[in-house]
């Protein structure tokens, strides 16, 4: 970046600034953003960690910063919030004891293969960050839920995130598959299915309101038939769960849908023609042609997928408000409605928490699925 | 064979009619009534909105009704209040403000970081790196817990960046490459913009910006960002070195040749881009729910307060959604081949 050329003297000002300009043309082109990463990403991300640390007090015309350390943090794991965040705990049965185990032994399995095959200290390190992640997540899905206790916010958000995007994915290359077929009007199927993704989250989720209206709703002659006219999905956990994925998986099917079908459509066709003749069926053809070559591009889509999902709110903030109780409530509402009522530190730690998580996953997502599906490109 | 280039869609190209090419009877039927199916699905829901935003509120509340003029009349009463007589038309305005400014310098920006990277080595010390972010960060607890004013503090910590720079900073040869840099661009996006966005609220409002639309214009800029950078790098890897060779040893300045030789040549990629880029822009519905009220409120905001405490007002709601989602999926209609290819040059490389 710094180049110790003397400028001539013979030219004039004039072109000594453009030939200035041209050499730190680089830096000057990457500056911008540089600048505006460092103002609207770093500077707010050492400004939310000191927030985290403190507790914020309203004063008349002006606010008060009171550093207090990992308080908000430990409020969320073992104090009055943890119920929020975790979820409250029963005490494990031989049930959860044992799944338990098995996950724990997986996990040791997992890194004893790494260990074994060929260790590397970063490789290593960065498996140990993972799978101790995956434990404690582990530890608190069975503590919750298989238990029979409460669930968080956090184990909502990262049902949305595994499960949505599972299904997201799954519909969308089912889709790609049927497209990419010999069929007409492959065009206008096309044009239609792409459609959701670029429907407003907010506009979704009250059209979906608005269809699973028991009352007055599309399908409430349905539902009289089979005599659930009192009942409102809207009022038990689980239904409003999967109302909340069921409006993300037909907004976000859509992105993996474009994205694979022109995957397959890429492959080479000599490949196909030639397995054809071999004598290999669709199903083999899938398997061991068309699922190897767009693989790659498969892990990645599910990694942006994987992304954009831990920031969900839009969905259960316009459906249910986060209801029934906090049932649907994901991180990001969570840390939103603990701004709202001024509890600035702790709607910081939980968005720095929701910040571990999805980076810790996404991060070993890439390194663990999307690199091992490029090594053979 | 030939050398000309075929045009045709790939799709056609690839299934000539061939062996390959015919599905059997049964096969056929099943995959024409999967996509009708799911052409049903993506289709009623949209449906249910217009014929929604036909309907006076007795009809909504009455019951279901699903066609119009068959079982009841339509009205344009609810279009005529949301466009004419509610202040629906500045949101609108703000939106597309917004959206389109913000797009356009996330794409100008983002292209200009992602060229330089692709085409120029960088390596920027890791020790000016740690002692900037240090010395930003003491910057920020000195003003927030010391009472310091800020001026002062930004003042010393760039005399103390440019003195560690100049003594200690030249020893340490350890620097980050492009890739690092490219690396750490697209990371910003992995951040949920929850974390930043109250720190942005607070700058925001100490620079009086607060319900404005530069403030929504800048954010969403920083936002989308990383994927511009993503995304436009690989169109740009993509050129033939020669041609920019070329064109600088004819004289050309670097900014002349991104300019007038990479951009243009780029300019199916960037059309993905910045629909990609546009839609996100248009739909982004936190960061405007916190830095805008009034003045400066974007659509999504104002279709997701008309949850009234009466109950949401379907009838009003559905013609705010149609109006918002129509525009966007005319555009995209035309450009969605692009945005598959855009994605998928990215996916492939990413």
């Amino acid at each position: 970046m710094v180049a110790n050329v003397t400028v001539p003297n013979e030219t004039d000002r004039q072109e000594r600034v453009a030939q200035w300009v041209d050499r730190h043309s680089g830096s000057i082109m990457v500056l911008p953003a540089v600048l505006i990463l460092l103002a609207f990403a770093i500077f707010p991300l050492i400004v939310s960690a000191y927030l985290s640390l403190s507790r914020f007090a309203l004063f008349a015309g002006s606010f008060k910063l009171t550093f207090i350390g990992l308080y908000n943090y430990s409020r969320l794991f073992v104090g009055a919030q943890q119920y929020h965040f975790l979820g409250t705990f029963k005490p494990f049965g031989p049930l959860e004891l044992t799944l338990f185990a098995v996950g724990i032994v997986v996990l040791l399995a997992w890194l004893a293969r790494y260990a074994m095959r060929g260790f590397a200290l970063f490789g290593f390190i960065g498996r140990l960050i993972a799978a101790g992640l995956a434990a404690g997540l582990w530890y608190v899905v069975l503590g919750t839920v298989v238990a029979g206790g409460f669930q968080g916010t956090l184990l909502n958000t990262l049902l949305y995130v595994f499960v949505g995007v599972f299904v997201q994915f799954l519909l969308g290359l089912g889709l790609a598959l049927l497209c990419a077929q010999p069929i007409r009007a492959r065009s206008w199927f096309r044009v239609i299915f792409f459609i959701p993704m670029m429907v407003t989250p907010v506009g979704v989720a009250y059209i979906f309101r608005m269809l699973a209206d028991m009352q007055k709703g599309p399908f409430a002659p349905l539902s009289h038939i089979f005599g659930v006219s009192q009942w409102s999905w809207a009022t038990e956990a689980w239904s409003a769960r999967l109302m909340v994925l069921v409006g993300d998986t037909w907004q976000w099917t859509p992105f993996m849908f474009i994205v694979l079908l022109a995957a397959i459509e890429n492959q080479p066709r000599d490949q196909l023609e030639a397995a054809h003749l071999d004598g290999a069926n669709r199903f083999q053809i899938l398997r061991d042609i068309t699922w190897p070559a767009i693989a790659p591009v498969a892990a990645t889509v599910v990694l942006i997928r994987l992304i954009e999902a831990f920031k969900i709110i839009d969905m259960p903030n316009v459906l249910t408000a986060g209801g029934p109780g906090l049932a649907t409530e994901s991180l990001t509402l969570h840390s939103f409605i603990a701004w709202r009522t001024q509890d600035l530190g702790g709607s910081a730690a939980i968005g720095y928490l929701l910040l571990f998580v999805s980076t810790i996953t996404c991060v070993s997502f890439f390194n663990f699925v999307v690199r091992a599906t490029r090594r053979y490109q | 064979m030939t050398a000309m280039p075929d045009d045709r869609p790939l799709m056609r190209r690839l299934f000539e009619p061939r062996s390959l090419d015919t599905l059997a009877p049964v096969p056929k039927i099943a995959t024409y009534g999967l996509l009708f199916a799911w052409s049903l699905i993506v289709l009623f829901p949209l449906y249910w909105v217009l014929v929604t935003s036909l309907k006076i509120q007795i009809e909504v509340d009455a019951g279901p009704y699903y066609i119009p003029f068959v079982d009841f009349t339509p009205s344009l009463d609810a279009w005529n209040f949301m466009l004419f007589q509610n202040n629906t038309l500045w949101p609108y305005v703000n939106s597309v403000i917004v959206a389109l400014t913000s797009t356009l310098l996330a794409l100008l920006i983002g292209a200009l970081a992602a060229y330089a990277l692709v085409r120029i080595r960088f390596q920027v010390k890791l020790a000016a790196i740690l002692s900037f972010i240090v010395l930003l960060a003491a910057v920020i607890v000195a003003v927030a817990a010391f009472a310091v004013p800020w001026q002062a503090a930004v003042a010393v910590a760039i005399a103390l960046f440019l003195l560690t720079l100049s003594t200690i900073g030249r020893r340490f040869k350890a620097a980050l490459g492009n890739n690092d840099i490219e690396f750490w661009m697209i990371s910003n996006r992995i951040m949920p913009p929850i974390v930043a966005v109250l720190p942005i609220y607070v700058m925001f409002q100490h620079l009086k910006l607060l319900d404005t639309q530069i403030a929504l214009i800048s954010t969403y800029t920083a936002v989308n960002l990383p994927i511009v950078v993503w995304l436009t790098r690989d169109f740009f890897a993509g050129i033939p070195l020669d041609l920019e060779e070329s064109a600088e040893i004819d004289g050309a300045s670097k900014f002349r040749v991104f300019f007038t030789i990479a951009l243009p040549l780029v300019r199916s990629g960037l059309a993905a881009t910045f629909m990609l880029v546009l839609i996100l822009a248009w739909n982004e519905y936190l960061l405007a729910l916190f830095l805008s009220n009034a003045n400066a409120q974007t659509m999504p905001v104002l279709v997701s307060a008309q949850n009234t405490t009466r109950g949401p007002q379907w009838w009003y709601m559905s013609v705010l959604i149609v109006i918002m989602i129509v525009p966007v999926i005319v555009i995209a209609g035309f450009l969605q081949k692009h945005i598959a290819r855009g994605l998928l040059v990215g996916a492939v490389k990413g």
